[in-house]
């Protein structure tokens, strides 16, 4: 179980594709919930929400930025290698409907999460716009699927190499000045989301952002993903990981994202060190 | 004769001493050897109506294994322990013995009662190290299939007692290791991990099958368990839902739900930090907030884990603290504060969103509350601050909602624990049973054991007679 069928690396070799042989998962797996994966014993368990299921082949997707120790781990895995642990689906999937004309907003590896919902809402009968963005031309993700699962695509990079010079949030304020927009779904780093729905909220328009807190269990057993949504503490791991952006604390959450960060730190320095001596 | 066996006193059980164990993850109590296990053995007066057995969850028959056991007749002894409770190593460690089986020892009226634990605890230690690994006789195959959802305390159990019996059984289990709370909760120095693993290898050699990694409610339903073709059900998902207190600041950085802190440090083993993975915050001063067994836990990890100060800020007295006096024991000799009568009220933080310091209350004790207990009321003007860098919430846990949300037809009571009939374990649903934790709340590994008990015996009358 659990064995890596497919393995691209994207945007430079500074994201990997893995699908991954889960039968059970695939079969249950909705847009919008996620997976917890475990490489090895002494691995971390680490939440990614997927980017493609395959009930048939009995498959799931998942791509991820490699940005720490465990997924420079998991980066190691090739075809053929097994993740340990994989535990799914997790999380509430996506409420889907068709109201009218959405637009659907991603950045970085977020694009990944985004894609299968976007493509779901135009499937639905939704008139979808996406707008997808990167730092720069390299790193930027899935562009010919985000254009096939949206009726129009606007590319971003910060750095103007590639399309609009300038964030995503600049295309989603220009849009929500000349459109009737019913829905922003927005998802990519904790920033963008925060100001996609900083302008939505300014517009009115409902907001559905997908929180990537730290967890454990992805169960709702330890209480480490708590966000707090209208004051309240919400587990993005059950009660989310979407939620109303125009709700969320997103300050805290950016906050308690860096909690490890220097135990990170060395757990990168011990791997670098592990695998220069290999 | 009588006089003979009162001069022999209770034998303890060598310990590592607080000084050095306070630092290392190793376990607290050293064990018997076969001469001092013997030697207690020899203080049992055999009574003809064996109190001790009235106070067992399981009805073990214990003065017939404390009998082998002064007859040196080891592996006997754990054969007939056995013959009711699967766990004998898991259970001499961490049940309550003092309000259970030797809580009603004849000898504990004038002196000390048997240790019948340290001796459980014995027989089973020594059987892993030194038995044949033969195995209990199996009744026939009878082709029924029992799913058993979570591998805690009272699943093992039901998977023990029914593969026994010749069904067909699977534990699922959420977590990517078996064992639940005795894996993720009970820290390795109070029980190793690696006795549990041997348990579920015992349950695994006898034909139990166990898949981890199945969340039953997301990954597969229960009514789907039915459809691929499972007979009956029995739910022991125990009470995986932290809580926390509803004060400002809890969100900071540095504060846990002790559920958090404790599966991190033992079954991700964050102890053992950068060799696996998984971090944990390692605070100077740190602060655990309750006074159970859970709160005992976390405050002797924190120390552990290298922490100057550690303090257990409790809002009753000593009296109503319902962790076991021994676990109070071994965290007072490991340099452990308590700080009773005394509940914060709000987590100051700094800028970086990072736990500075509580604010606390003092309390005194007011009128017996719903729990009998003397209930703690708020002194005015008493606030004042704490400083510290950590802090676990250790106030108990509640029902986790994923299984019982996606299931039809089970009735649930108004904290979200399933409803199941005290004798039977059987639930409003057809097929479906529940024990331990998720039907009475936060209890102890041997009452769920006693719940586990219960519902096998229901389970097989239902497989081989009907609902």
């Amino acid at each position: 179980m659990f064995e890596i069928l497919r393995r691209e690396e994207l945007a430079g070799g500074s994201v990997v594709l893995n699908e991954i042989s889960a039968p059970r998962i695939a079969k249950k797996a909705k847009p919008g919930q996620f997976v917890i994966l475990k490489a090895t014993e002494t691995g971390e368990r680490i939440p990614l929400t997927m980017a493609e299921t395959d009930p048939k082949k009995g498959t799931i997707t998942i791509i991820y930025q490699v940005v720490g120790k465990s997924t420079m781990l998991f980066k190691t895995l090739q075809v053929g290698d097994k993740f340990q642990d994989v535990i799914g689906p997790l999380g509430q999937p996506t409420h889907l409907e068709k109201v009218g004309n959405v637009i659907c907003v991603g950045g970085g590896t977020g694009v990944a999460v985004l894609h299968p919902i976007t493509r779901a809402l135009k499937e639905l009968g939704n008139n979808v716009t996406a707008i997808i963005g990167a730092r720069t031309k390299d790193l930027l993700i899935l562009e010919d699927k985000m254009k096939a699962a949206s009726h129009r695509l606007f590319v971003c990079t910060d750095d103007g190499s590639y399309g609009h010079h300038g964030f995503v949030s600049d295309v989603l304020k220009d849009l929500l000045q000349k459109e009737d927009v019913k829905l922003v779904v927005a998802i990519g780093p904790v920033p963008m989301m925060k100001f996609c729905s900083q302008i939505t909220k300014e517009y009115g328009v409902k907001t559905i952002v997908s929180l990537n807190a730290i967890m454990v269990d992805g169960t709702g057993m330890c209480g480490c993903c708590r966000v707090s949504i209208d004051g309240e503490i919400k587990f993005a791991c059950v009660d989310g990981p979407e939620f109303d952006g125009h709700k969320v604390d997103f300050d805290e959450l950016q906050k308690r994202l860096t909690s490890y960060g220097e135990e990170e730190k060395v757990a990168v320095e011990e791997f670098k060190r592990c695998a220069c001596s290999a | 004769m009588e006089a003979k066996k009162e001069t022999i006193p209770r034998q303890p059980m060598p310990e590592q001493p607080p000084e050095v164990r306070r630092r290392n993850f190793l376990e607290v109590p050293l064990g018997y050897t076969p001469e001092l296990a013997m030697k207690e053995a020899e203080r049992c007066l055999q009574c003809k109506k064996p109190s001790c057995m009235e106070g067992c969850p399981v009805s073990i028959d214990i003065p017939a294994f404390i009998s082998l056991i002064k007859q040196g007749e080891f592996t006997k002894a754990v054969r007939k322990i056995w013959e009711r409770n699967a766990l004998p190593a898991v259970c001499g460690r961490v049940c309550p013995q003092e309000i259970q089986c030797e809580g009603n020892c004849v000898l504990g009226k004038k002196g000390q009662p048997v240790a019948i634990g340290n001796l459980e605890r014995f027989v089973a230690d020594w059987e892993r190290a030194h038995g044949k690994g033969d195995l209990p006789p199996k009744a026939k195959p009878t082709g029924k299939k029992v799913a058993v959802v979570g591998s805690g305390p009272s699943g093992l159990t039901v998977a023990g007692d029914l593969i026994l019996k010749g069904h067909d059984v699977t534990i699922f289990e959420a977590f990517h290791k078996p064992g639940g709370v005795l894996v993720y909760g009970i820290p390795e120095f109070r029980l190793p991990k690696e006795i549990v693993f041997s348990e579920v290898n015992f349950l695994e050699r006898l034909g139990v099958k166990v898949e981890c990694n199945v969340v039953v409610g997301r990954t597969i339903t229960v009514d789907e368990l039915f459809q691929e073709g499972f007979d009956a059900v029995f739910i022991g998902v125990g009470a995986g839902l932290p809580k926390f207190m509803g004060i400002p600041g809890e969100n900071l950085i540095g504060v846990y739900s002790a559920n958090e802190y404790l599966t991190r440090s033992n079954l991700m083993k964050a102890y053992l930090f950068p060799e696996y993975d998984t971090p944990i915050k390692k605070g100077k001063n740190v602060a655990v907030i309750g006074g159970g067994n859970v709160a005992m836990d976390a405050a002797r990890t924190a120390m552990r884990l290298g922490a100057d100060r550690v303090r257990i800020v409790y809002r009753r007295s000593r009296e109503e603290m319902p962790a076991r006096l021994a676990e109070i024991h071994h965290a007072e000799e490991e340099g452990i504060e308590f700080h009773l009568l005394t509940a914060p009220t709000r987590f100051l933080g700094d800028e970086h969103g990072r736990l500075v310091g509580m604010e606390c209350i003092k309390m005194e004790l007011g009128e017996p509350d719903a729990s009998g207990r003397r209930s703690p009321v708020p002194i005015k003007d008493s606030k004042f601050e704490m400083e510290c860098d950590l802090v676990v919430i250790a106030v108990g846990a509640g029902a986790n909602p994923i299984l019982t949300r996606s299931t039809e037809g089970l009735s649930l009571n108004k904290w979200g624990y399933i409803i199941a009939d005290p004798e039977t374990g059987k639930t409003t649903k057809k097929g479906v049973w529940a024990g331990g934790d998720i039907v009475t709340g936060q209890a102890t590994v041997i009452l769920a054991m006693g719940a586990g008990r219960k519902a096998s015996d229901s389970i097989h009358k239902y497989l081989t007679w009907g609902w």
